[in-house]
């Protein structure tokens, strides 16, 4: 079966080895992750960066005359430029650096209640959203009056397009939907789903936690208004994240937050606020996570989205017939178009019991609603197992987790 | 009190690995008399991300009885364990006592609040009940 991987300039055995955490044991046996969608781990190459601007080069951007300052403030807008070409934006003034994708969605909602979205108005998510994408805007939207509106999804997990026309009405003032579903993997119809929005002049941002790091993204191509994601789910560090936004969109928007770095004059009376990206990074930005953002982009780069993105079907391929295998395995989300994930339960085993025991066996897989109560309400359960899988990921890594469920199996029946 | 803890930490030295070690959990999550039905409601429910436990507390003679259930089996085998080392105790005495016997028998990781899993939740739910009884059986 590992002749199945028939993907060229993909060395398995180099890239492993460039992830040192990869290879260290868990409980005195090998380290098995598949809890990918929670986090990546980090290629040496990232940690180096982080190492070495603190080593060599630590100080605050945009502020001081003097040659540490400058060399990171060039660094950090270099960065700003590799994420630009990353995701094919047409300005790099359209990519803001913020904590997060959680952080991106926060500062969108409130950024859109200040002077866009009124009481009254509608948003439309969708049945898949992370709870980032739901209780950001409930956050704000409390006490207001807005209402958010929810695109279904299908027994197999995918949104039921036909219903959004249904669901767009004069008072729609945005759509926005996560790419890829980071409970059950499914890939949305972005595209169709933008161009329906735009017919209606609506906006439409998209939650690409879960996407970068599969498949291509091309924010001019999607035509999307704005795009999120986090850089520590694409072998990045932890508490840096992007928000891209189009040029008309962010020069409309009122910024987030107040402080250093966002404003153009200050007085007691008024204060002019920056110029793009600018007004939406106020304070110290986490300058070291976006350098090494770039990093971690440039060495995704070098292997190729698209040899990821085949190399990683082909691990969906065979962990989805090898655990179909064991008949009482049920696959929750079976999406034709699917990322490298699958969520499960074993008959009537708990998605905790499973957990503890694969953990015990070496095994990083995720249980429970992963932020995604709504979801589960849906498919009337109140959890799963889901192992996601990166590119790092081997064929035999998928027959030790068969193996382990094997022996929940034994353990439980 | 602690003599119980102690037989605990007896029965687990005898089991050699973890998988052992979840065996008897699981045996003894299968065995736990369960919680009456109409207790299993969302008043008697100690949230845990992960699993739920549901508790409820009797009192008789001045000595709390414990019940509990829970979805996740390996959950309740521990929740059995919990049960045996502070059911049929005075108050005073469920308030007094240090449950060192988990970490004896290497299932701290189970009872660790970063797990959340509802035990952390129980265990503090059972002194808290503890402690509203003590001041009602002085009344």
């Amino acid at each position: 079966m590992a002749l199945i991987l028939k993907c060229m300039n993909f060395d398995i055995n180099k890239i492993r080895a460039d992830f040192p955490i990869l290879s260290r044991k868990v409980n005195n046996l090998p380290l098995v992750y598949f809890d990918n969608g929670a986090t990546t781990q980090k290629p040496q190459a990232v940690i180096d960066k982080i190492v070495e601007i603190y080593t060599k080069y630590n100080s605050n951007i945009h502020r001081g005359v003097h040659y540490l300052s400058n060399y990171t403030s060039e660094a950090y807008e270099n960065s700003r430029k590799v994420v630009q070409s990353f995701i094919n934006a047409k300005y790099s003034h359209e990519v803001v650096f913020t904590s997060g994708a959680t952080g991106s969605i926060n500062s969108i909602a409130n950024s859109m209640c200040q002077n866009y979205i009124k009481p009254d108005d509608e948003i439309i998510i969708s049945e898949l959203e992370h709870h980032s994408n739901i209780v950001s805007w409930q956050v704000q939207f409390s006490g207001k009056g807005v209402n958010l509106k929810v695109l279904p999804v299908n027994d197999f997990g995918e949104l039921m397009l036909e219903k959004l026309p249904e669901l767009i009405s004069e008072k729609t003032k945005l759509i926005s939907i996560t790419h890829v579903s980071n409970t059950l993997g499914t890939i949305n119809p972005i595209k169709e789903i933008i161009a329906i929005a735009h017919q209606h002049n609506i906006p439409v941002l998209i939650d690409g936690a879960q996407a970068v790091q599969h498949t291509k993204v091309d924010v001019q191509d999607l035509d999307c208004d704005f795009y999120v994601f986090s850089g520590h789910k694409i072998y990045a560090p932890t508490g840096i994240g992007v928000l891209y936004g189009k040029e008309k969109w962010l020069d409309k928007l009122p910024p987030y937050q107040g402080g250093g770095d966002m404003i153009t004059s200050v007085s007691f009376e008024k204060t002019i606020f920056n110029r793009l990206p600018f007004k939406f990074e106020a304070g110290t930005t986490n300058y070291v996570g976006a350098i090494a953002l770039a990093t971690a982009i440039e060495y995704v780069q070098n292997i190729g989205i698209e040899n990821i993105e085949t190399y990683e079907k082909q691990l969906l391929e065979y962990a989805t017939q090898k655990l179909s295998s064991i008949p009482e395995l049920i696959i929750y989300g079976k999406a034709k178009n699917k990322a490298s994930m699958i969520s499960f339960l074993i008959d009537t085993i708990h998605h905790y019991d499973t957990g503890m025991i694969l953990d015990k066996l070496g095994i990083a897989v995720r249980t429970g609603s992963h932020c995604t109560e709504p979801l589960m309400k849906r498919l009337g359960i109140d959890g799963t197992v889901r192992a996601s899988m990166a590119f790092y990921n081997t064929i035999e890594e998928i027959d030790i987790l068969y193996n382990g469920l094997e022996r929940v199996k034994k353990m439980f029946f | 009190m602690n003599e119980i803890q102690e037989q605990i930490i007896e029965e687990f030295s005898l089991l050699e690995d973890w998988i052992d070690k979840y065996n008897y959990l699981i045996e003894l999550g299968k065995e736990l008399p369960q919680i009456a039905e109409k207790y299993k409601t969302d008043e008697y429910l100690i949230r845990g991300c992960q699993s739920k436990v549901w508790l409820n507390v009797e009192e008789k003679d001045g000595r709390l009885h414990f019940t509990a259930d829970s979805d996740a089996i390996i959950t309740k085998g521990i929740i059995s364990l919990l049960i045996k080392a502070l059911t049929g105790r005075t108050p005073d005495e469920i308030i007094n006592t240090e449950l060192y016997f988990i970490d004896k028998i290497g299932l701290k990781e189970n009872l660790s609040p970063t797990r959340s899993n509802g035990l952390v939740s129980m265990v503090k739910q059972m002194k808290l009940y503890a402690i509203a009884y003590r001041e009602k059986l002085k009344s």
